[in-house]
């Protein structure tokens, strides 16, 4: 399997403060990373590196074999992200918002795209609703058919299932690793959920204060620190004091 | 009726305004521009009583001509703040489209939405004072174009001050227009300003557009050179702003205001 995304030794300095200081890592093809690391620790930073909306102090990034510097537009077009964060404007409908960003991004037969993942996401009686007049679950569902809409290779997911009664969830989390098998993409997982990181990722990065404190998938994780779950490894690396600097 | 509870909502508003540059600017500038405004106003009335005595016209003329001037300019920066209230903004930004693609866009929206406000208030003029904007002829088109110039030349700085300083600019982009206002000379000739505010007027093109709207509605004849400052001097301000606006996004990139302007 190739490596998707390549990191190399990323840093990112705001003045003094440094927010990441020096990462690597690479994501295959049909691969879900996990991105751990309690608030502050540099996660953000990092997918706002990966989605070109913030500039490295150095280091470098390669989307799909490509440098990210020089090369913005061409990426972008193969990336997209969710973030509970952000959302769609809320006076357009499902289907006047699905089919900007179609135009957003130069898709080809948008209505059929739509339609697909209407299909796909359970969106069919949703596309003449007001986008913000839906409850959570219905636009985070609609954020990721936003966020599929130009079929990326590569997509970040910040908190997906954040706010989400658990069966919509769960929902979630079959559908992306549904179409991650399905389309071989890879996917950057941001959470603070141990149960669907342990679920969906194969490979775990824990970041804290701006560095990979440690990297594994999550049994080697749990078994190496001595713990009954994830969410135990978690707690111990966040509030150790420094010992990984 | 507690003052513990009440002092606390004071102090929620008061800590606001005091962390933010932007919003003390605002309070401080809103009076002293409607008191220069009104008081150059009052002082040409006061000494020029005659000046508009055969051309009842010029001053809703020139309203109109400033009104278009703000729709465009506001326009512009409400497409822009739409993006950062509906939270849309980070969205906009990770999809494929080049700077220069979604100023374009903005500009092109910006003129469609101003036209949609001024065609109606164009059409009023007549029935309902008897003045026809019109009179201006076809002069009229030349300073509309560059009036529209002037104006998204502002939404694009007042955007690439967003872009820099993010959603606490917002006030600012609100009040660019009466800030110019005193020194566009729209309702008065330049001459009622002091000579230092003469100077500055003289450095943009309103003074030149509402000067030579009023030299056809006057005397009914057409400065060719008033029309040509105009356009010179936005030509200056729009390249301007545009590389201004490029700067903005590189700098924003760097400090991260990009990523924070979503959330």
């Amino acid at each position: 399997m190739k490596n998707l995304v390549e990191v190399k030794n990323i840093k990112k300095n705001y003045g003094k403060n440094e927010a990441v200081k020096g990462i690597s890592f690479n994501i295959k093809e049909d691969e879900i990373l996990g991105l751990l690391g309690p608030n502050g620790s540099g996660k953000t930073t990092t997918i706002g590196m990966l989605l070109g909306l913030l500039k490295p102090t150095s280091g470098e990034i390669l989307i799909n074999g490509q440098k990210l510097e020089g090369n913005r537009i061409e990426i972008l077009e193969q990336i997209n992200f969710i973030s509970p964060y952000i959302e769609l404007p809320k006076k357009l409908t499902v289907k006047q918002n699905l089919t900007v960003y179609g135009k957003l991004y130069k898709i080809n037969n948008i209505n059929e795209r739509i339609e697909f993942l209407s299909e796909k996401l359970r969106l069919g009686e949703l596309l003449n609703s007001i986008t913000g007049e839906l409850s959570s679950g219905q636009k985070n569902r609609v954020s990721l058919a936003k966020a599929l809409i130009n079929q990326p290779k590569v997509l970040l997911l910040d908190e997906p299932t954040a706010s989400l009664d658990p069966e919509v969830g769960d929902f979630v989390r079959s559908f992306l690793e549904d179409y991650k098998k399905e389309k071989k993409i890879s996917i950057l997982l941001a959470s603070h959920n141990m149960n669907e990181v342990t679920r969906l990722c194969k490979s775990i990065l824990m970041m804290k204060d701006g560095i990979i404190i440690d990297k594994g998938n999550p049994e080697e994780l749990i078994n190496k620190h001595g713990r009954k779950n994830l969410e135990e490894v978690f707690l111990k690396l966040s509030r150790s004091k420094n010992e990984f600097n | 009726m507690s003052l513990t509870r009440m002092y606390g909502l004071f102090l929620r508003h008061f800590y606001l305004i005091t962390r933010s540059f932007p919003r003390v600017l605002d309070l401080v500038y809103w009076p002293t521009i409607q008191i220069t405004l009104w008081g150059f106003i009052s002082n040409f009335f006061a000494t020029h009583t005659t000046y508009y005595n055969n051309a009842v016209g010029v001053i809703l003329t020139c309203a109109i001509l400033y009104d278009f001037l703000f729709r465009t300019s506001i326009g512009f920066n409400m497409l822009f703040l739409e993006e950062i209230w509906s939270r849309n903004f980070t969205n906009l930004f990770i999809a494929p489209m080049k700077i220069g693609e979604i100023l374009t866009s903005l500009v092109a929206t910006a003129l469609i939405r101003a036209l949609i406000g001024l065609i109606p208030a164009v059409l009023l003029t007549s029935p309902l004072f008897g003045i026809s904007i019109l009179d201006l002829g076809i002069f009229l088109f030349f300073l509309f174009l560059s009036l529209y110039l002037f104006g998204i030349t502002l939404g694009i700085l007042v955007s690439a001050g967003l872009l820099r300083y993010g959603p606490s600019f917002e006030n600012i982009a609100w009040s660019t227009m009466f800030l110019l206002a005193p020194f566009g000379c729209i309702y008065y000739p330049i001459e009622i300003l002091p000579e230092l505010f003469q100077k500055i007027a003289y450095l943009l093109p309103l003074v030149y557009i509402f000067e030579e709207a009023r030299n056809i509605l006057i005397n009914q004849t057409v400065d060719i050179q008033n029309i040509y400052n105009a356009f010179i001097w936005n030509g200056v301000y729009f390249v301007l702003s545009i590389a201004l606006f490029y700067y903005s996004f590189n700098v924003a990139k760097k400090k991260g205001t990009l990523i924070n302007m979503g959330e």
